[in-house]
């Protein structure tokens, strides 16, 4: 690789606009990402969040502006929606291997990692919502990318694994050095290891650490004073698991039949 | 009694199904039943161009379904009509076209039942000789682009983004088809060739739990089609293409008998 190539960052959206059905989606995207950054895109249905990501992947060509990703760049991906129809068979395992040949030890790792490994030999149309989105979430993780794109990757995750997710998501940032953009609806919870936000309405509306965001007045005028307000930085202790078979184990390892009060967060 | 006829027709009947069953499996997935009858339906005009140029049915059949796929596929990426409605539009369009203009083609004695319905005992060796060449033409490229057309199947964006490119997986796919319909045209006529496609693939999708070992499955089931429909119709001289297809049911109601209840992947 040339000094040029490792310094350009992942993916990179000048003046980027995606126009369709008459009628501009977005318009005037600029997006770094570089290894090693957690980008989060915020804003309100139908800001352009999800066109955005996918002008930067490629999926849609921009109508102005460029859109670049780095010569070679590997991408995993998870989708907003994604449905599998039932006449595919298709078990966890082949799932994984979807685009791309994969080590054995790389995907079992991947789906222990989301708290889903005894599901590997199941039909996908039998998981659970949130139980599929840990699939697909294990799938672009256990690709080992140099950049990882979640598009809501919480969807249909109870609260507990919300936030384990996201802790998740900043380990393999730290683990692979990739970088990470997430599309997060959920304007209250932009987690503390986000380096930047950007607020999307059609057009880039501010950007910047999370805690700017939040004082920013095109944020607040966006979405209220109140949910600026109501915005938290995540710092939080999870200290225990649930067992597929109902068991709790801590932090310690140790392994008991229930959770306690003086545990950590918990659904709520 | 086997004469060469019936030899003949055995071999070509069982050279179609092999390549029916994974491409039929590709069509349930992806919920191309129609898009297939379309196809076929058009093979008619390319009979009639093969008549009146004096090319080999095959070869008039497969340009004419080429064309068809591929203005299909150039007609979908707009989304002005819906795709149901287009391809009901394009079908019996299709269909009635061919029927008139054989009917004009006076100076052609041709039997228009053997193009509907299929005339598989008048293969003669010229035919298997088109038909075994398509057939590992077919699979031979199939083989190649399988992984990347099932993860342009579960998901394009998906597939696109992580550096697939599924609008060329998709374009060879439909070319596929159209050589599919041009070599079955003789074995079950244009009027049955989806039910070759999509019958064997939707027995085969309760007894398989991979979308590998479903295109295997649903190749058997072709394979035991055409032999038990061809018998059939030796014995009760049945009409041969029609039997073929009652055949493939009749294995698809065995299906649904509640003794699959107890087999492998029954779960679903």
């Amino acid at each position: 690789m040339t000094n040029t190539q490792k310094r350009m960052p992942l993916v990179e959206l000048k003046g980027a606009g995606l126009y369709q059905d008459q009628r501009w989606l977005v318009r005037s995207i600029d997006l770094t990402v570089e290894a090693g950054e957690i980008v989060t895109l915020i804003g309100p249905n139908g800001s352009g969040k999800s066109t955005t990501v996918k002008i930067a992947l490629g999926i849609h060509d921009p109508t102005e502006g460029t859109a670049r990703q780095r010569p070679g760049l590997k991408v995993g991906y998870v989708p907003q929606k994604l449905s599998i129809d039932w006449t595919l068979p298709l078990m966890v395992e082949r799932l994984m291997k979807l685009t791309g040949p994969m080590k054995k030890p790389d995907l079992e790792k991947a789906l222990e990692r989301v708290g889903i490994p005894h599901l590997l030999k199941n039909p996908v149309q039998n998981l659970s919502g949130g139980e599929f989105q840990r699939a697909l979430m294990a799938r672009a993780i256990a690709r080992n990318p140099d950049l990882l794109v979640l598009d809501e990757p919480v969807q249909g995750v109870d609260f507990a694994g919300e936030i384990a997710l996201y802790e998740l998501i900043t380990e393999i940032r730290d683990e692979l050095g990739c970088g990470i953009l997430l599309i997060s609806h959920d304007i209250h919870m932009v987690m503390a290891a986000t380096d930047r936000v950007l607020c999307l309405n059609g057009h880039l509306c501010c950007q910047g650490t999370p805690k700017a965001v939040s004082e920013n007045d095109e944020y607040r005028k966006l979405f209220g004073n109140r949910a600026a307000d109501a915005m938290a930085v995540y710092r939080h202790h999870h200290d225990h698991t649930h067992l597929p078979d109902g068991r709790v184990q801590h932090a310690d390892g140790s392994v008991t039949e229930h959770c306690h009060h003086e545990d950590g967060h918990h659904a709520e | 009694m086997l004469n060469d006829f019936f030899v003949r027709a055995l071999l070509a009947g069982v050279g179609v199904a092999i390549v029916a069953g994974p491409l039929g499996c590709f069509i349930v997935w992806r919920r191309m039943a129609f898009f297939g009858d379309t196809l076929a339906h058009s093979a008619l005009l390319g009979v009639v161009i093969a008549l009146l140029t004096e090319m080999h049915t095959t070869i008039g059949v497969f340009l004419v379904s080429a064309l068809v796929a591929l203005l299909l596929y150039f007609l979908q990426k707009k989304p002005s009509l819906s795709s149901d409605a287009l391809l009901g539009l394009m079908s019996h369009s299709a269909l009635a076209l061919g029927l008139v203009a054989l009917a004009f083609m006076t100076w052609i004695r041709v039997d228009l039942l053997d193009f509907l319905f299929g005339d598989i005992l008048s293969v003669n060796h010229s035919d298997l000789l088109v038909i075994y060449g398509s057939a590992i033409l077919i699979l031979v490229v199939l083989g190649i682009i399988w992984h990347p057309l099932l993860a342009a199947t579960v998901n394009v964006d998906l597939a696109r983004a992580e550096g697939l490119n599924p609008a060329r997986t998709n374009l060879i796919f439909m070319l596929l088809m159209a050589c599919m319909i041009a070599i079955s045209m003789k074995i079950v006529g244009v009027l049955l060739i989806t039910a070759l496609l999509v019958i064997p693939a939707a027995t085969a999708r309760r007894l398989a739990s991979g979308p590998e070992t479903m295109a295997v499955i649903a190749t058997g089931l072709g394979v035991a089609s055409v032999v038990a429909g061809l018998y059939a119709s030796l014995e009760w001289d049945s009409p041969s293409g029609p039997s073929i297809v009652v055949a493939a049911f009749v294995m698809f109601l065995l299906s649904l008998l509640p003794i699959g209840k107890f087999g492998k992947g029954s779960k679903l």
